[in-house]
């Protein structure tokens, strides 16, 4: 079934072009992203690591569509779906690519359920307006979905309210209601943020288990390293709006090409450096409307030397086949 | 959380035994909505419950004024001119010789029907300005906020006068008139209330999500935020509802509302007030009976407001 003309099936699943999006308040203007570039192929998992405020959330709406406009714009750049570049597309067509190939999953999932209807409703809801289905048959399906995502009892739960549920189980139905439609995509805004540990453990194995069985890509917004280490395939450390550093996961772990992702790794906790004091990264990271010149990290970087202080920012330097990073001394940084 | 090992360390089973184990799904543990939750905060109220029982009595007085009274409010004996209540008239006589007690059961129609209608007719222009400025915001808000202002601004009693006075025609009794008055003139603090909840559940995630799934602006404004924005709004109608009655009766008894064949409690008190220190029955029971009408239906939506609020909880 082709939502939309044009696609092509050989194309790559997705593919983020020096994407740029800024909100024009009556502050100023902030740019929350300045050239995001990122690419997602099927059954992968890529990880969108960042502090906040860095841009992430906002790659996130735009890609999916959902950007308060206004005050948001996306003043350049591509998102191509399978060869089609969605910002070019209108709405309508835009409409259908949403949750039936590209589907996201909220930070907190209480408000992101609508309070007032059952689990059930919203989620048949899904069924009867994009597939046609009869009430009965939706509910069959709701049911099915439920299971699906581990929800003992679905069947006896289908009539419950989102307050009804705990905090887990809640993240499990809007996981449900993300996958609904069979989505090619996933992108999970910091899926886990609002649970207690045990419970992220439990979602991040549903998702990557989910994942598996349907070869689905997953974008997996997130600050928090260890979640990315676990189940990432690659990832992309955004900064002020930029995407820094992309490389696959051992490669950043084990020798991070950026400053801001060595440094981020460094203020990581570690067992064997207890009662020490934390390592962290000094200063904030730089207000949206009022970002330095040259590299954005510069004022926070021990590297920084005069070519980092002044236009134009550092390029997207290859530091390896598939590995990108955009510092001037990366190879200082890798240590060689 | 931020050990890198902490997931792997873990190795939670997907799903707890037991952790999450089906509910005995009693009687007492059926799933509750939010009007679930609010009726049984209703119940425990006991001003609702006097309130809903004026209402009713006022309501089936409205639709079956038979059953209060035999006697007929238009058959007028100058000879019992200001008579003193007596077994067959509760309230005693008025100027013309009417049966007060007749005359204030039959009236009560008249106010129920303008109360009513006006507010229906405010709470439909009501809720068409306020969800579309609140959902479409930016210039739709400014403008249709602007025209509310200019609203607010018109002295009510004078744009009442004068537009009753424009739409009423000879031969009518004057309540369609007077409702549209109403409706005209009083659809802006509930529509004000209504733009504010939605701005309210506009930014809510589930608006978001419900557009991430495809939803469009018609779904999500009719499916997702109506039933989440109408909660104060339908309190403010109840609250409108009383205060319409009340200024149906203000227009009648100023001579611009509903015309001298009609009967209603603004007529009759606006009728009995000359005579007022002659005979008081006239004049006070009409007035009892509108302030109890009134009140009654301040305070059910005092009620229910208390009820859905989940603040106050």
């Amino acid at each position: 079934m082709d939502v939309v003309p044009g696609i092509d099936p050989r194309a790559p699943l997705l593919e983020v072009t020096d994407l740029h999006v800024e909100f024009r308040t009556q502050y100023g203007v902030a740019k929350a992203v300045n050239g995001a570039n990122f690419w997602l192929s099927p059954g992968e998992t890529l990880a969108i690591l960042g502090e906040s405020g860095c841009g992430k959330s906002v790659t996130a709406q735009a890609i999916m569509g959902i950007l308060e406009s206004p005050p948001g714009f996306i003043t350049k750049g591509e998102i191509r779906y399978r060869g089609v570049d969605l910002l070019s597309r209108p709405e309508e067509q835009r409409r259908k690519v949403r949750a039936n190939r590209i589907a996201m999953i909220f930070q907190d999932a209480l408000s992101a359920l609508n309070p007032v209807y059952n689990v059930g409703f919203q989620l048949s809801e899904l069924f009867r307006m994009h597939r046609g289905m009869s009430r009965a048959d939706s509910k069959k399906r709701a049911i099915e979905l439920l299971d699906q995502v581990k929800i003992p009892a679905a069947k006896a739960r289908i009539n419950d309210y989102p307050h009804q549920f705990s905090g887990g189980m809640r993240q499990r139905v809007m996981i449900a209601m993300a996958l609904a439609l069979d989505p090619e995509v996933l992108i999970a805004d910091e899926p886990t943020t609002a649970l207690d540990v045990t419970v992220q453990a439990q979602i991040m194995g549903l998702l990557a288990e989910l994942q598996q069985q349907r070869n689905m890509g997953l974008i997996l917004i997130t600050h928090d390293m260890g979640v990315v280490a676990d189940v990432a395939d690659r990832i992309s450390v955004m900064y002020a709006g930029k995407v820094v550093e992309e490389a696959a996961v051992y490669d950043i772990y084990s020798r991070p090409a950026h400053p801001y992702t060595r440094a981020l790794l460094e203020s990581i906790p570690r067992l064997d450096m207890k009662g020490q004091q934390l390592n962290v990264i000094r200063g904030l990271p730089p207000a949206l409307t009022d970002i330095p010149k040259g590299c954005a990290f510069n004022p926070r970087c021990r590297y920084a030397k005069d070519p980092c202080r002044s236009d134009p920012p550092p390029p997207a330097y290859a530091v390896a086949p598939h590995r990108t990073a955009r510092c001037h001394y990366f190879r200082e940084v890798l240590g060689e | 959380m931020s050990d890198p090992n902490a997931i792997t360390s873990v190795e939670a089973p997907s799903t707890l035994p037991g952790a999450e184990a089906p509910r005995g799904r009693g009687k007492s543990d059926k799933p509750r909505s939010l009007a679930g939750d609010a009726w049984i905060d209703l119940r425990k109220n006991k001003i609702f419950w006097v309130s809903i029982v004026l209402v009713l009595v006022i309501l089936l007085m409205a639709i079956w004024p038979t059953l209060f009274t035999s006697a007929d409010p238009r058959a007028c004996t100058l000879a019992n001119q200001h008579k003193g209540a007596s077994g067959s008239a509760y309230f005693g006589y008025d100027f013309q010789g009417c049966d007060v007690f007749a005359k204030t059961v039959y009236g009560a129609r008249n106010s129920i029907i303008v109360g009513i209608l006006s507010t229906l007719l405010a709470g439909v222009i009501g809720l068409i300005f306020g969800l579309s400025a609140g959902y479409f915001g930016g210039a739709t808000d400014a403008i249709l906020s602007r025209g509310i202002d200019i609203m607010l601004g018109i002295p009510f009693l004078l744009g009442a006068i004068v537009l009753s006075n424009r739409l009423v025609t000879p031969q009518s009794d004057g309540v369609l008139a007077v409702t549209l008055t109403l409706g005209l003139l009083t659809w802006t603090s509930a529509a004000r209330v209504m733009r504010s909840a939605v701005i309210a559940s506009k930014n809510q995630d589930y608006v978001a999500a419900g557009r991430m799934l495809g939803a469009g602006s018609g779904r999500l404004m009719l499916r997702h935020i109506l039933p989440n924005s109408i909660a104060s709004f339908i309190v403010v109608l109840t609250i409108l509802l009383g205060t319409n009655i009340a200024s149906e009766a203000t227009l009648s008894f100023l001579g611009v509302g509903l015309k001298n064949d009609a009967i209603s409690w603004g007529i009759s008190i606006s009728e009995a007030s000359p005579y007022a220190r002659v005979a008081t029955e006239p004049l006070v029971w009409p007035s009892i009976f509108l302030a109890a009408t009134v009140l009654a239906f301040i305070m059910l939506g005092d009620a229910i407001r208390d009820a859905f609020d989940p603040k106050l909880r």
